[in-house]
């Protein structure tokens, strides 16, 4: 048998892929599996000297928490109705654009510039926007006559897991529009051509021949912008930081408070793994209601 | 009849644009407003939609009651330096992945969409234990690690994409000349791939400003923090001052909304590639 080597091009393979390859691995990969160590023990920032195994307590004290119902019920929410309005807004608005007209480079410039701002900062801008005292969101609606009391939009628990969604919309349907726009102006125009002389209606040949043809775009557009929305804690973090009395923390921002103020390794841990479970879940079911073959590759 | 339908549908999008494009900037717009408010004004009723004395005492004030100039340093030095190192192992990485098939390849790629969907935070514990035994804790070392690989997976798929565009014949040729395979990379393709290049670097340095959660993690001095880090202290330790934090804001905002301005057609172009095969 010949020894194992590498031939010129196969070491340049190698050697181009393994600082790469080490910091993945060595930095994400093994933390991550570590930390679903982690969500077996007794480990918390103020007692790392005792870090025995505990089984499933940390599952146990997190599902046990009474907040965890409104905890599971606001992740869907937040989830489910920022997606919604994200689709149907950013879908709209990529159809209007897609003809192009004068000085479309620069309103794009003007619209779409939310992605190059951190779900953070924006999370303190809708705080400000939505002020209970002196919120110009509040201003705007008693000068329209809306409303007549100012409402305290992220003080009352009614409201706020609204307000934190609104500013999640604000903020994603850049994401659908660039990515529709771009997937409408892949369509061939002949397609358009021909349903022109068939006598297809505007209305008809959106969902003839514009929705079929961008569909493998829209599944795996969907199904990125679901996980990337269940895992965005950012903007929630920035706008009320899970309050009023816990009223608006999802399953991240609910482990980013394990972390941050309570220091609680473990339990933050344990969400998650209830968190990879969950996407896990929807990947499945997703591909299964999709049927992977037409959500093409992503 | 059917004239009047055009150009009523005309007017009608002409309108939902304009009223999108007013959704879109007026957040923006207040924030900036308050921020050129005096300080008694942003607080009295009625509210003014146009300042009626301009005034730059919150930028002064910013500076006075922070270290908020050794913050912008920071950011923008952390973001930089994590920036073009992703760009020198993702080139690479991207390079290998877009030009050869070999043995592994698809697993890696899939190991590295998959860290996309990962609440990384689940590490988050490991990580600090990690930083801690090297000695990077407090230190803006562990920010550009970290950072850099935070990046390298998606950056990879974005460079593996514009690699794919242009045609190996390039390459090849610049081979046969005597080229080796580095430098034919460095002379002939990087220079034809300018503008993927500059998107992916745009991209890595717009994340790295913004990132927020591991600075709060692993930074916890004065010299070494973010602008992010200074931002979650303005708002955790004590009742937001909204002339500072507005001031604030702005100047955190304005650098990334700039860059994305310049160069959102690239930007736009290097997200979208991956996703739409039409």
């Amino acid at each position: 048998m010949k020894p194992f080597r590498l031939n010129r091009t196969q070491t340049f393979i190698f050697l181009s892929l393994l600082p790469a390859v080490l910091l993945v691995f060595g930095f994400t990969y093994f933390p991550i599996l570590k930390g679903i160590d982690v969500a077996f023990r007794n480990y918390s920032l103020f007692n790392l000297t005792d870090v025995h195994y505990v089984g499933l307590d940390n599952f146990r004290a997190v599902m046990g928490t009474p907040q965890f119902g409104t905890i599971l019920k606001n992740t869907a929410l937040w989830v489910i109705i920022s997606l919604v309005f994200q689709f149907a807004i950013g879908f709209l608005l990529a159809l209007l654009m897609r003809k192009g007209f004068r000085g479309r480079g620069i309103y794009q410039g003007f619209v779409f510039y939310s992605w190059a701002l951190s779900g953070f900062l924006i999370g303190i801008i809708f705080r400000w926007l939505f002020n209970g005292q002196i919120g110009v969101i509040n201003d705007l609606l008693l000068n329209a006559g809306i409303i007549t009391e100012r409402i305290g939009f992220l003080s009352d628990p009614k409201w706020a897991m609204f307000s934190v969604i609104v500013a999640n919309i604000w903020y994603g349907v850049a994401f659908f529009a660039i990515m529709l726009l771009a997937a409408l102006q892949s369509v061939p125009s002949e397609l358009y051509e021909a349903a022109d002389i068939d006598g297809a209606s505007g209305f008809s040949q959106l969902f003839n021949v514009t929705i079929p043809y961008i569909m493998p775009t829209i599944l795996s557009t969907v199904a990125l912008r679901v996980i990337w929305i269940f895992n965005f804690p950012d903007l929630i973090y920035g706008m009320t930081n899970g309050g009023p009395a816990g009223s608006t923390h999802i399953l991240t921002t609910y482990m980013l408070d394990k972390i941050i103020f309570s220091g609680d390794y473990g339990q933050a841990s344990a969400i998650g793994i209830i968190c990879i479970i969950i996407l896990l879940l929807f990947l499945v079911f997703y591909m299964f209601a999709t049927k992977a073959e037409k959500a093409g590759d992503f | 009849m059917k004239k009047q339908w055009k150009i009523a549908g005309k007017a009608g999008k002409a309108v939902v644009l304009a009223l999108y494009f007013i959704f879109m900037v007026f957040p923006l717009y207040w924030m900036v407003i308050t921020s050129l408010k005096p300080r008694n004004e942003i607080f009295a009723l009625p509210l003014q939609y146009w300042p009626k004395h301009i005034s730059f005492e919150n930028y002064v004030q910013i500076f006075k009651i922070s270290k908020f100039q050794i913050y912008l340093g920071n950011s923008l030095f952390i973001s930089l330096v994590a920036a073009a190192i992703v760009l020198v192992v993702t080139i690479l990485s991207g390079y290998v992945l877009a030009r050869f098939s070999f043995r592994g390849a698809s697993q890696l790629m899939l190991a590295f969409f998959i860290t996309q969907m990962i609440p990384l935070f689940i590490g988050f514990s490991t990580l600090y234990m990690m930083m801690s035994r090297m000695g990077l804790l407090n230190k803006q070392a562990s920010l550009i690690l970290m950072y850099t690989v935070g990046l390298v997976p998606f950056c990879t798929i974005m460079l593996r994409g514009f690699f794919q565009r242009i045609p190996s014949s390039l390459e090849e040729a610049a081979m046969i000349d005597g080229c080796s395979r580095l430098s034919a990379l460095w002379r002939v393709i990087i220079p034809v791939m300018m503008p993927g290049i500059s998107a992916t670097f745009i991209f890595a340095f717009v994340q790295n400003w913004n990132e927020l959660f591991m600075a709060i993690m692993f930074i916890d001095n004065e010299t070494s923090k973010t602008l992010p880090v200074a931002m979650n202290s303005f708002i955790t330790k004590f009742d937001i001052d909204w002339g500072s934090m507005s001031a604030a804001t702005v100047l955190s905002v304005i650098p990334t909304v700039i860059l994305f301005a310049i160069c959102q057609r690239f930007i736009v172009e290097g997200l979208t590639q991956g996703a739409v095969k039409g």
